[in-house]
Formats: structure tokens, sequence, C-alpha cells
């Protein structure tokens, strides 16, 4: 498996550390049902799936890849930065 | 048909002529008492449990494609139950008593061979942590015991001794834990609850679940609609998708495991061995192929294989490990679908949808837990009770906090178990 | 046979090698099969089950038959492929799965019992009595398994892995492969062309058609002479591409030196004996060729009977004849032409079967048409064959029979990533479906298309599509004329008759086996193939599967395209362990992280331990010392009565700055850090989401904007990758910037009532309770090195650590320890650093070992209630803060000092030593010289409520059971003075 790094390019899987989906952080004040979803649920779906990928091995960038869990394509790559997961704050 | 060496042999001398089918290809009925949605080792066990414990045959075992495809066909084969933490402990107990057994109450030869397990470890924190382990299951009523380096030596001479990166301090042995012939341990199940008038339906796939009020009432199918009182989920790799035609969400992520098959070789490793800082597991089959695995490839997947990466790790650890195996030739690999829960451990319970049960998040310890798993979802499914060593294996444990079974202390991340 | 004349090895250099410990003749570029073949050895091993006499049977790496092992001790290299070992001076040989010897085999008895060894029937005996299995019945069938044996020793070769990269892999040399390279080559691609065999030109190798009007091997040689000439062109024979992944990444085996004398690829020489490769492609050409497949009759199996397209490679390409006699079975077309290029050598073409009635006639020896072989006779060697036709039964002497059912494409590397192959009518054959693999295309035989000219067609049309996607312009195709004659074939896979016909040789699978399989309604072709093992051998059914799964069809009354395949799955060779693990034996499975004092404490005989990657110094011990005990109890005096000097480097140190610095540490630490005053250490406690604890450490401010960090040893890492996420993923709003400096300082701990005499001889600063007070941190100037310097203790004692640049490391803890033994101190290591904190009640990863919260280790006060951080709302959760939750205490013996073990649980005295009486469990452990007895940490439940109980300690595992006090798990100095003052 090789995903593109915004930041570096093409690399090899083996660089990267898998978070799992990527989910928008609950507010602080949310519900504890609103944090049991973001820690524990998951849709878990058998297609594209937005998830976290961190490349350890290259320039510590944590990203948003877009990616089909049935066929491993990947479909769009962006920093985690831009993303717009933390939440309301 | 009762299959004995004695039937081998009048077979034998009279042509092999009098065998019949393993079990029935029925159509199936319009309606049943209990659905199993999966026909893996935990669906069929569950419906050879619930018929032969229960009474209730009035049962389906609905399966997307054959029986005994799923994770049961596909694993390295381990029987153990060397966990320390409740919930875990009672339950794998349970399970390898009904191991133990298994061939005679089936009638079927599993080849459930107590070969024994050796957890290596390689510094004083992993020492004690296998200590604490031992302890718990000598607690719980099975079996383990601490082996020095040279009871280690005596046992498996082959491994790296000399200059390891991780020098081998010493193992948790448990010696009634070993190995299964996996695909028997299926068609055992489903012989043996075909023949209590379960019908196990192959290639159907199940596309629905219909709930009206709040309850299940039957499920779609590729082969129609079934109208059922009960359905059991039991389609480990697959729960969530199945889970969500009936609209629940699921603490659940699907990923991908790899296991690993050499060439035969004339034996020479003759016990299960674990090696903690690789998360290598080898145990060499009846056949002579050393049959392996290590971690998952990490990242979410259906796809029932993996890349490279995760290959060469479990190599590495294979070679560093016992460098006089380096020149096994890797056979074939393949990869299977975990059901991975934020502790690393299963769930046996109630869903929030009255008559609908699950029976999912199996992580990397599915097989060893079939028996076990099929006997007390029986239970909970004909009592709508949990069975007494299934207590704790609870859907609502991740929301409350209570009795979460995190037998590696890595939290709430589903792929880090 | 060798042919004198025939053969592309003319003027070959002659090689002695040995077989079974007879020593023959061969020719430089045979294989052992070809050689073996040559000396009219046709015996080369045994089968798998019934331990049938076999001979080789291919001419590639799908042999299923000779098997052989090659080399001694840590040497030995078993289940090595005949066809695929090339001969070099002095190869010893010897074939496997035989005892005492390959012609006298004595398990060959299992093969009178047949009858009673049909598929499966392993599962339907054997239970009784239960006992049994593991005594008697395993042990007998484990004395069966395997086919090659390793030696026991570990493996004395090495091994390599690299990284490659292309914009065209293409696979195979064939003409499909050639013509595919040249064009991308001549295009300007970068190309990698990788053959399995010793030498590229695939087919055109073992044919005689022409292509350009010359032979095609010439042509072959032309176009790799003009590949070779090429840059942009990489040439990788002995390289069998292994699997494909996602991504269009590659893996392939090279074998480097195998065809060597062994001293080449020993530790220590120049070469590898394989290597490994990763190929990122962007875009492949899969060129495989195809694979022939038997047709099961009866006796099918013995040695002699091969493959009609082997039997003329090793006519055409290394000069051998297989037989004097030769006879040829087929159903095609294309085998004729073993029987036309064994005739005009000279080779006597005893008859020619054919089972279809309009097969041709291509020479002047016998063809029988519309007639099957439906048996053999010959005990080690094929002596007679059995010929059905409309005429009745015959029988003709054959030393020889060459059999053809067809050709299955080469289609494996389209299935590693799930796709299925399609049925071709036509071709009687699966092909691969169009995009299995994406970017890669497919050409020639693999696809299903076997002429000639087609190859070369479909290897420039495939180029060309590859070099439209890389945007390179291609020039028109020049294709060289070629044979196109179409592949006429009719089915035929098992002749029918009585007695047993292979489909699966190695695994002994017959036709029975299936239909019984069948019978026994293991329909599903994955169903059959576990329950006959059809398939499962080394050559996961390259030749027989689908042959098997034809049988498998008529029995169960579906087509071939209804009943489906199994699934190739990489690797499409066996690869060995050895080249996918290159370079992780002995200290290569993982990196080794030496701290900066790592040599002097080799110098004063520490005893060094692994610690993650790091290696710790554990004790160091004097002279008269018989243990570690003593050296450990005499290291943790000295620190509690003088100074004691310690590594601590190994702590993660992460250097925090920005102006948003303070408020990035509120959010991650559980208590505040924006209000540490400037000059000051705060220790703080780190949540994961989860609401667990994830790490501790202390955290010092250097100036307004700048924090430096520390860790444990263990959760560097993870609490780096942790604190990324936070700062881009949760608050890239936020001014903060953070690095690791782990390894950019060396520190030191300076612990024990006289740390600060020795810092004052050593510092330029002047070091007192002003300057350096309790948690106070600063710069430092260390003999003139700019340091810094922290009051902060791990033992309890007045401490400090002391960091400079950690190339200054080792002069400064050569220093630190002379000046504290100057001073009744020294070093201390790890157990003796273990039992302080014990002592102390601090906790390490021990404790905070995944399943704890700030609750369970009495740190609860630390949760701030007045800013939001990182766990905050799951640590709320009920079952976090539950009262019986296991919590921290410390324990001490009860009477006499005994043991306290970590590992063991804690029961109520009286209740039973049962799991659902346990009470909890011991994390730390150790003896206290300070204290003069075993103390330890334990997590109990409702703990902190029992101080004063007695609770009965049990450790099976060790044999410890004992009964202990709760107490406070601060044992020494509960008031903090000794640090503080």
């Amino acid at each position: 498996m090789r995903i593109t790094c915004p930041v570096c390019g093409e690399r090899d899987r083996r660089e990267f550390y898998y978070k799992g989906a990527a989910l928008v952080r609950p507010a602080e004040g949310a519900d504890l049902d609103a944090w049991h979803e973001y820690v524990h649920l998951r849709e878990n779906p058998a297609g594209a799936l937005d998830e976290l990928w961190y490349h350890e091995m290259g320039c510590n960038s944590w990203l948003k890849v877009t990616r089909n869990t049935a066929t491993h394509e990947i479909l769009d790559v962006q920093l985690a930065s831009e993303a717009g997961l933390g939440g309301e704050k | 048909m009762r299959f004995s060496g004695w039937r081998v042999l009048k077979e034998g001398l009279t042509g092999n002529k009098g065998w019949k089918p393993h079990w029935r290809d029925p159509e199936p009925k319009s309606e049943y008492d209990v659905v199993i949605i999966g026909g893996g080792g935990h669906g069929l066990a569950t419906a050879y449990y619930l018929a032969k414990e229960h009474g209730i045959n009035n049962v389906a075992v609905l399966e997307k494609g054959y029986l005994g495809g799923g994770n049961v066909g596909r694993n390295t084969t381990i029987v153990r139950a060397n966990y320390y933490l409740p919930g875990n402990s009672e339950f794998y107990s349970h399970s390898l008593k009904l191991w133990e057994g298994m061939e005679q109450d089936l009638n079927y030869n599993a080849m459930m061979s107590q070969r024994g397990i050796i957890n290596l470890f390689h510094n004083d924190g992993q020492r004690d942590a296998a200590v604490r382990r031992g302890n718990s299951i000598v607690n719980q009523g099975d079996d383990a015991e601490i082996l020095s380096r040279e009871q280690v030596r005596e046992l498996a001479p082959f491994l790296n001794f000399e200059n390891n990166r991780f020098p081998i301090m010493g193992g948790l042995m448990q010696r009634r834990a070993g190995t299964a012939r996996h695909d028997a341990v299926a068609w055992g199940y489903a012989r043996g609850a075909d023949m209590r008038g379960v019908d196990l339906i192959q290639n159907c796939e199940v596309t629905g679940i219909d709930v009206k009020d709040g309850k299940v009432v039957g499920v779609q199918t590729a082969r129609g609609p079934i109208r059922a009182k009960k359905v059991a989920l039991a389609a480990a790799g697959r729960s969530g998708q199945v889970a969500a035609m009936a609209g629940l969400t699921l603490p659940i992520e699907s990923h991908v495991l790899q296991a690993f098959v050499s060439e035969g070789l004339k034996p020479i490793v003759d016990h299960v061995i674990t090696f903690a800082e690789g998360h290598l597991y080898i145990s060499q089959s009846d056949k002579g192929g050393m049959v392996f695995g290590s971690y998952l490839d990490f990242y979410s997947s259906y796809a029932a294989r993996g890349n490279l990466p995760m290959v060469e790790h479990t190599m590495e650890s294979f070679v560093a490990m016992v460098p006089a195996l380096s020149k096994a030739r890797l056979l074939r690999s393949w990869g299977g679908i975990m059901d991975m829960t934020p502790d690393g451990s299963p769930i046996i319970d109630h869903s929030p949808i009255d008559g609908l049960y699950l029976n999912c998040g199996w992580c990397y310890g599915g097989f060893k837990a079939t028996p076990g798993s099929g006997h007390v979802y029986a239970h909970l499914i004909a009592t709508d009770r949990p069975h007494g060593a299934a207590t704790k294996l609870k859907l609502n444990r991740f929301r409350s906090g209570v009795g979460l079974m995190d037998e590696e202390g890595t939290g709430a991340q589903h792929n880090l178990h | 046979m060798r042919l004198p004349g025939k053969g592309l090895n003319q003027g070959a250099k002659p090689i002695t090698f040995g077989f079974n410990g007879r020593h023959m003749m061969g020719l430089e570029g045979d294989t052992l099969a070809s050689a073996l073949l040559a000396n009219d050895v046709h015996l080369m091993g045994r089968s798998f089950k019934y331990h049938r006499p076999r001979g080789v049977l291919t001419a590639g790496s799908e042999e299923p038959n000779a098997l052989v092992t090659v080399g001694t001790g840590g040497e030995q290299d078993p289940n090595i492929r005949a066809t695929q070992q090339e001969l070099f001076e002095g190869l010893e040989a010897r074939s496997q799965n035989c005892w005492p010897s390959v012609e006298r085999d004595v398990m060959a008895v299992n093969d009178l019992a047949a009858p009673f060894f049909g598929a499966g029937f392993y599962y339907k005996t054997f239970m009784w009595p239960a006992a049994f299995w593991e005594k008697v019945y395993e042990p007998m069938i484990r004395n069966a398994a395997g086919l090659g044996a390793l030696s026991g020793e570990a493996d004395r070769d090495t091994y390599e892995k690299a990284f490659a990269f292309c914009d065209v892999l293409v696979i195979g040399s064939g003409p499909a492969g050639l013509m595919a390279a040249l064009t991308a080559g001549r295009a300007g691609a970068d190309v990698i062309l990788a053959e399995e065999d010793s030498r590229m030109g695939g087919r055109l190798l073992a044919e005689r058609e022409e292509i350009g009007g010359k032979p095609g091997h010439e042509w072959a040689a032309e176009v790799l002479a003009e590949l070779e000439a090429m840059d942009n062109v990489r040439l990788m024979t002995r390289t069998a591409i292994t699997g494909a992944y996602d991504q269009g990444t590659y893996g392939a085996l090279e074998r480097v030196s195998h065809h060597l004398p062994r001293r080449h690829s020993l530790k220590g020489s120049h070469l590898p004996r394989e290597c490994f490769w990763r190929i990122a492609a962007k875009h492949a050409v899969l060129a495989a060729g195809a694979i022939e497949r038997p047709v099961a009759f009866r006796n099918n199996d013995r040695p002699g009977i091969m493959m009609a397209g082997a039997v003329r490679a090793y006519l055409n390409r290394w000069g051998v004849a297989p037989g004097e006699r030769v006879t040829l079975f087929a159903n095609n077309d294309q085998a004729h032409r073993t029987a036309r290029d064994l005739h005009e050598a000279g080779v006597h073409i005893a008859a020619v079967i054919d089972s279809r009635h309009d097969a041709p006639v291509d020479g002047p020896y016998q063809v029988i048409k519309g007639a099957q072989v439906c048996g053999s006779a010959g005990r080690q060697r094929i002596e007679s064959i059995t010929v059905r036709s409309v005429k009745g039964e015959e029988k003709i002497q054959t030393d020889c029979l060459a059999m053809s059912g067809g050709w299955n494409p080469s289609v494996h590397l389209t299935c590693h990533l799930n796709s299925r192959p399609q049925w071709n009518r036509e071709a009687l054959a699966f092909v691969p479906t169009e995009g299995a693999v994406p970017g890669m295309v497919t050409a020639g035989a693999c696809n299903g298309t076997f002429s000639t000219a087609g190859a070369l067609r479909e290897g420039a049309e495939a180029a060309g599509k590859v070099l439209e996607a890389l945007g390179l312009k291609s020039a028109a195709a020049d294709l060289p004329d070629a044979e196109d004659d179409p592949y006429r074939i009719a089915a035929l896979w098992a002749v029918p008759g009585k007695g047993r016909a292979w489909l699966d040789f190695q695994n002994d699978v017959t036709v029975k086996d299936v239909k019984q399989a069948a019978v026994e309604n293991f329909r599903s072709v994955e169903h059959m193939k576990r329950y006959t093992t059809q398939g499962m051998a080394t050559d996961q059914g390259k030749n027989s599967n689908v042959a098997a799964l034809a049988v498998l069809a008529d029995a169960t009354g579906r087509t071939i395209p209804e009943t489906g395949t199994t699934t190739f799955r990489p690797p499409f060779v066996p690869v060995s362990l050895g080249a996918m693990g290159a370079g992780a034996t002995d200290e290569g499975f993982k990196p080794q992280r030496f701290l900066t004092s790592h040599g002097e404490s080799d110098n004063r005989g520490a005893h060094q331990l692994e610690v993650g990657l790091w290696y710790r110094a554990a004790y160091f011990p004097k002279p008269g010392e018989t243990n570690w005990r003593q050296s450990c109890d005499r290291e943790v005096t000295l620190v509690r009565k003088a100074v004691g000097i310690c590594d601590v480097s190994t702590l993660g140190k992460i250097d925090i700055q920005g102006a948003d610095a303070g408020k990035f540490l509120d959010f991650l630490y559980t208590n505040t850090f924006s209000t540490l005053k400037v000059g000051k250490v705060r220790y703080g406690l780190m949540l994961r989401e989860d609401g667990f604890v994830m790490d501790d450490g202390t955290t010092a401010r250097l100036g307004e904007n700048h924090y430096v960090m520390t860790t444990t040893t263990a959760a560097a890492g993870q609490v780096m990758a942790h604190m990324e996420f936070v700062s881009q993923a949760l608050y890239p709003e936020w001014d903060v910037r953070f690095t690791s400096v782990t390894e950019q300082w060396a520190q030191f701990a300076v612990a024990g009532p006289k740390s600060q005499e020795l810092l004052n001889g050593l510092l330029d600063e002047e070091v007192n309770g002003e300057t350096w007070p309790f948690m106070g941190c600063g710069e430092a100037t260390v003999l003139g090195v700019k340091g810094r310097l922290f009051r902060i203790s791990f033992s309890g004692e007045h401490a400090y650590e002391v960091a400079v640049p950690a190339r200054y490391g080792e002069a400064l803890f050569r220093e630190l320890l002379k000046r504290a033994e100057a001073m009744g101190g020294g070093a201390y290591g790890m157990e003796a650093l273990n039992v302080l904190r014990i002592e102390k009640g601090l906790i390490t990863h021990a404790e905070i070992n995944g399943t704890v919260t700030a609750f369970d280790l009495g740190l609860q006060g630390m949760m701030s209630k007045k800013k939001a951080f990182l766990g905050q709302a799951m640590s709320t959760r009920e079952g976090l803060m539950a009262e019986d939750r296991m919590r921290m205490v410390g324990l001490k013996p009860v009477g006499a000092a005994k043991e306290i073990t970590a590992g063991a649980h804690l029961f109520t005295p009286g209740d039973p030593v049962e799991r659902i009486y346990d009470q909890g469990y011991v994390t730390s452990a150790g003896y206290s010289p300070t204290l003069g007895h075993p103390i330890g940490l334990a997590f109990l439940k409702e703990g902190p409520d029992r101080i004063g109980e007695t609770v009965r300690l049990v450790d099976h595992m060790r044999g410890v059971d004992t009964l202990c006090e709760v107490v406070s798990p601060v044992f020494f100095d509960p008031e903090g003075g000794r640090a503080r003052g």
C-alpha cells in the first residue's frame, strides 16, 4: 500500500501509523453518549472511509485519508490540520 | 452414520461406496424459531447447542458463501485459555473444557491437539506480567506454569538462545492449550446440527433484518424473506455491516489479520510458541507446515488480504526467534477480517432490539472461542439470560466503563488489540 | 539421454554433481532435473501420502514431484525444485520423504492401504479413546508428516531485502514480455523486466517456432541485447514476482546465489543467497505465460510421465531426450510439437494418442485418434501404457509418456487483490479479469493467447496502453512474423475407468477423492479443496486445480464456471522466511539504542538490560558481590546515605515552544501548567481520550513560552504522536511547536544527601536552596558546558537531574562518578532505581499498565475541575470512578521477612484461592535495604480503605503463599522532607 503524503509525496505504507476513523471531536461539555460515540462506536463501512494516518517516519504530519476499505483504493489525502476535526470549542 | 475406525475399515474393504453427505442442503423454510446469520464456527456451534442442549431445532443457519468459510477456515488454529481478566478468564476456560470433549461429543475428529503453548518472555516486566497471567489462570482452575530459560531450551532447542536481540528469559506454559484442525471444527458442528434437524443454508446472503415495533420479526435474504422469532448474529468480520441492517452501530472496526503457512517440513516444532516482542505465534501442523501469524495489518479492511509490511514483520520476527527455520519457505499467505473492539474482548449479549442477539468482536480470539461461544450464545438465545461463563461480555461496558477487558492495556483504539 | 548437437547449450562446460550419493556429469546451464534426465535418472522423489515413486513432471517452478534437499547442517535446504536448481560444480542433492532410500522406501507400504486412506478419512477415526490422540495417533501422523527436513541448526546463509521503483514492471520474458519491455524501453520508460528462470526468453527457449525468420531464442537474444544497452531498463533474471499488493507494490524473490557453490552466500561472504525485493511500479505488464496441465488417468503418476511442453523444453533447451521410446497423449494441437521435435531429433515416437477424432498428423509416426491412455505400468519408471480407442484396448511399450491436457494461463498475480478469473470456453481455461490489479495489463499466454504472434502483438499492445497512461509516446509496433496457429483443443480432464487417477501429484489427491468429497456433500470448491487437500501442496494447485474442479463440476452436475475456483494467494512461488525476514537475525531484529554512558557502564562491569530499544545498566557489581541483590542493596543505600549517579537519558524529552504552549499543556495534562512559574518543574498526568492514564512525567518551564516535557521511556513515541495529533488535528489554531530532544541531551540523576555538595564542585553556579529550590530548574554551566539543572527526585532524596548536550554525556558521567565515589557514593542502576521509587510509592509503567485511572493511583486530585483536558469527559464514566476498583496500595510482610513477588494475586485470608475471590495483584516488588524487608506496590479492591488489613498473597508460579499488611504506598519518608530539604 502506498500513500501520497501532501508534504512528502508518495510513500510506502510502512512509514505511516494508523489511528482509525477520522471523526470530529465532540464539544467540551458534550454528554457522555456523544463521547462514547466518538471514542468507541464506528460506522465501519465497506467502502469509502475517512481515516487518520500519521506520517511517523516522514514529516510527522497527521493526515485525513479517504480510502476504500473493500479495495484499499485511496481516494483523497489531506492534512488533518485542514480537516476540521477539532470540533466546536 | 456414526464415524469410527471400524467404519473406515469396512468402507475401505467395500470400495468406499457407503459414505453419506455430512449434511443436507435444504431449501429455506418460510419461518424458523431462530435464524442464525453466519455459518462459520460460532454460528454452527450455536445451532448445534441450541438443538442439543435446549431442544430448539427449528433453526436455520444462513450463510452467504460456504459453511466454515469465514475466520474458522482461515486462522492459525490455536486453542488456549490463558487470559487474565474477569470475563475472559471464565469464558475461555469454559471453552477449553468444551474443546477437550469435542471429538467424542461431535463424533468428528477435529484433531484438538493439546501440545501446550509457550509464551516466551524476555525481560523482568514481561516475566511479571506472565506471572500475573499465570496466577490468574490457576485461580480460574486452569493450568499454567513458568518455565525457566533452560526448561524452554529443552522443549524448543531450535529457538535463538545465543544471540537474540531480546534474549529468552523463560516462558509461560499452558499444557492443555494446543491446536485443532480448524475446518473440521466447522464441519463437525455442521454435521451435528444437521443431524439434529437444523437447516444449514449456504449461498444465502442476508440482505435485511426486519424489525417491527422494536422487535425483530425476520430477515430478508438472497433466497427470499424468512420470518423468525429470534435472530442471532454470528458474522464476525462483517458484524458492523449486518448490525447496520437493523440500524445498530457497534463499537467495532473491521481489520485484516494475515496468516501464513510454510511448505511441509519434517516435524521440529512440537508446541505452540509465541514471541511477545514481535507478537509472533507459531506451530507446526500435523501435515508439516509451519502455521504462524503476528499483528493485524493495522488499517480497516474488508478485503481479506494484506500487504507486505506486516508479512515482512512476521518473517523478521520468525527468523529473529527461530533462525533454524529461516530456510522454511512461505507457501501461502491469506487474510481474515477481524471484528476489533475497543478493549480487545468479545461481545455476547442482547442487542437493543428485542429478539436480536449479538455475538461479535472476537478480535484475534475467535477460533479458540468457537465451542464456548456457541454454547453460551445458545444459552442466551434459548433462555434470554447470559450463561454463567459469559456474564461480562456486555455491549454496554464501553459506555459505562464497568468491566472493561483490556488485556493489553492499550485503550480504546480498536486496532491496537 | 543427452542428444549430441541438440539444445542451446552447445559447447557448455561439463560439471560433476551428486544425487543420492551417486556422482554424475552434467553441463553448465543444466538444471538438476535436466542433468538427471540426461543421466537417465527419472526416480527423484516420493509422494507425500502414499510414498509413490515420482519423477520430474515439469520444467519449471510449478514442479510438484522432483523436490530435493541440498546441503547439510546450517546450509541444509529442503524442498528445492530440481527443475529450478541450476547445476554447479560439486552440487550435492538428495531425495526426501523416503527411507532408507528413494528406491526402497518402507513407507511405500501406505500405498497398499490406500483404500482406507481416502479423502478425509482422518476426520472419521482416531477418536477413541480420547487420550490416544496426543499419545498414539498424532505422533504416528506427525512421524509421516512433511516433505524435506531442516537440520535444526541456525541458517548459515545471508539474505538481503531491497526496494526498487519503475514505470513499468514486465513480469515474464517470453515473447509477450520481451515485446512489452522492448516497446516500453524504446519509448524511454523506466522498465524492470523480471524473469524467474536463470535465462530470459520463456517458452522461446523451449520451442523451435521461428520469429522473424530466425529461431525464437535468437530473436530473444537480440531483443535482450538491445534492452541491456538501455539505461532505463533493468533486467532481473532468477527473480520471481511473488505477489501483487496495493498501489502497484509487488514482491519479488531473486535467487542470487543458489546457482553458485555455497561459500558465496555464507555469513561473511559477498553475496546473499536470496534477495527479497519490494518493487513499486506505476504500471505492470503481466506476461507470465501458462502452465500445462496433466490429464488424469489410472496410474498417471509414474516416473517417466511428463508434461509434453516440459519434454520439449528438455529436448530443445538442454538437448536431453527423456526417453528412447516416447509416447504422447494430448487433447490439443500444440502438444503434437513434442512428437514432431523428438522425431526430428531422432527419438522414436511409439505413438501419439489424441482424444480428438480430428487430431492432426504431423509426422511419420502412429497417431491414434479419438483414443485415450487409460493406464500405465512399470515400477519405478513407466514401461508401458494402455490405450483405449474404438478398436479396444492395446498396450504400448514406452519409457516416457508426454501428456498435455492444454494450458492454464498463469493468472495467479491477477488474483492476489481478490479478483476472480473468468472461464474462457474456447481456450478451456481461466483467463484474467480486466482491471483485476489496478495498473496491470496482461499479455500473451497468461491472457489465454497461445500463439507466438498473438503473444508478440499483445505484448506490444500492453506496453502501448501503459505508455499512453504514462504520457509517453510509443513508436508504432514493429511486429516480427511468427507462428499464429489456432489453439485447437477439446476438453479432456480425466479418463474414465477404475483405479486411481492422480490430480494433485504431491498430495496424492485422485479423481476418486474429489468424487467422494462431492458424495459427502463437500460440493463447494473450497470444501472439496479443504476436505481432500487438493491444491494445498507446494505447487498450490498450479498443475492440478483446473482439472480437479472440472472433475468436481462433473460430479456435481454443474459447469466449471458455476463451480468456481479457489483463490490464488501470494506468494506465487514459495519464498524462504530468511529472505522476507532478511536483516532481522541476531541483533538486527530491532534497532539498538545506546546511552552515552554505555561504554563506561560496560567498563565498570555493569549488567546491561534491554529496556524497550534501549540498553540500560541494571546494576554495577563490585568485587565480592556474588548476586545482583547485593549490588542493588548497596546502590540503594549509597543513594540514601551519600550520593548516587544514574543515567536517565532514556526518558522522552520534548521541547515545547510558542505563545500557546501553556494552553497546549493544560489540555494535554490533567493538571495545570500555564500557571507554572518560569524556573519551576511540575509533575503531570496525561490521560487517553477514554479517560485512562496514558503517561506521567515532569515538565519544566524554562521561559515564558518554553517548556521541556519528560515522558516515561516506554511511552516516549506514543506521547509524541499524541501531541502531534492534538496540535495538528484538534487545535491547529494554537501557536505551539515542539520536537523530540531525547537524543540531544544526556541527563543524569544525582541523588542523595550529598548531591548538592557534589554539584557545587562541578557547576559554575552556586547550588543551594534558593538558586535551585525543590522543583526548581534552570540553565547551568557544567565545567564550562551550557547545560540544564532540574531539582527533581525519583528516589525521595534531595536530588537533581543534570543535563548536557549528548556529546558531553560520557565525559560528564565519568566526572560525576569520580566525584560521587570520592564522597562515598557511586553509580546506581535500574534495579536500585526501582527499589528507591517503590520505597517512595512512585509509579512506572508497571503501575500505569493501560488499565488504571487517576482514581486507582490516588491521583484524582490532579484532575483539574477548572479547565478542559483530554480524557476528562470519559474519565467521569461510572466504571472509572467505582469505589470497588482495584486501587494502589503498599504491601509489607506480616511477621518475619517473606517474599513479595510481582504478579502475585491477593486474597482475603480465609477465602478460597479462586478467581471470583480475587482482590488484586502486585505490580512491583523488591527488597528494601532501607527498611530491612520486602515491599511491594499492588492494586487492591477498595485498597486505600483497607490500610492496616492483612491480605493473603498467592503466587502459584513462584510457589509463594504469604500474608501481607496493606500499607500506604509511600514506605519511606512520607512527609517528603528529604527531597524538599
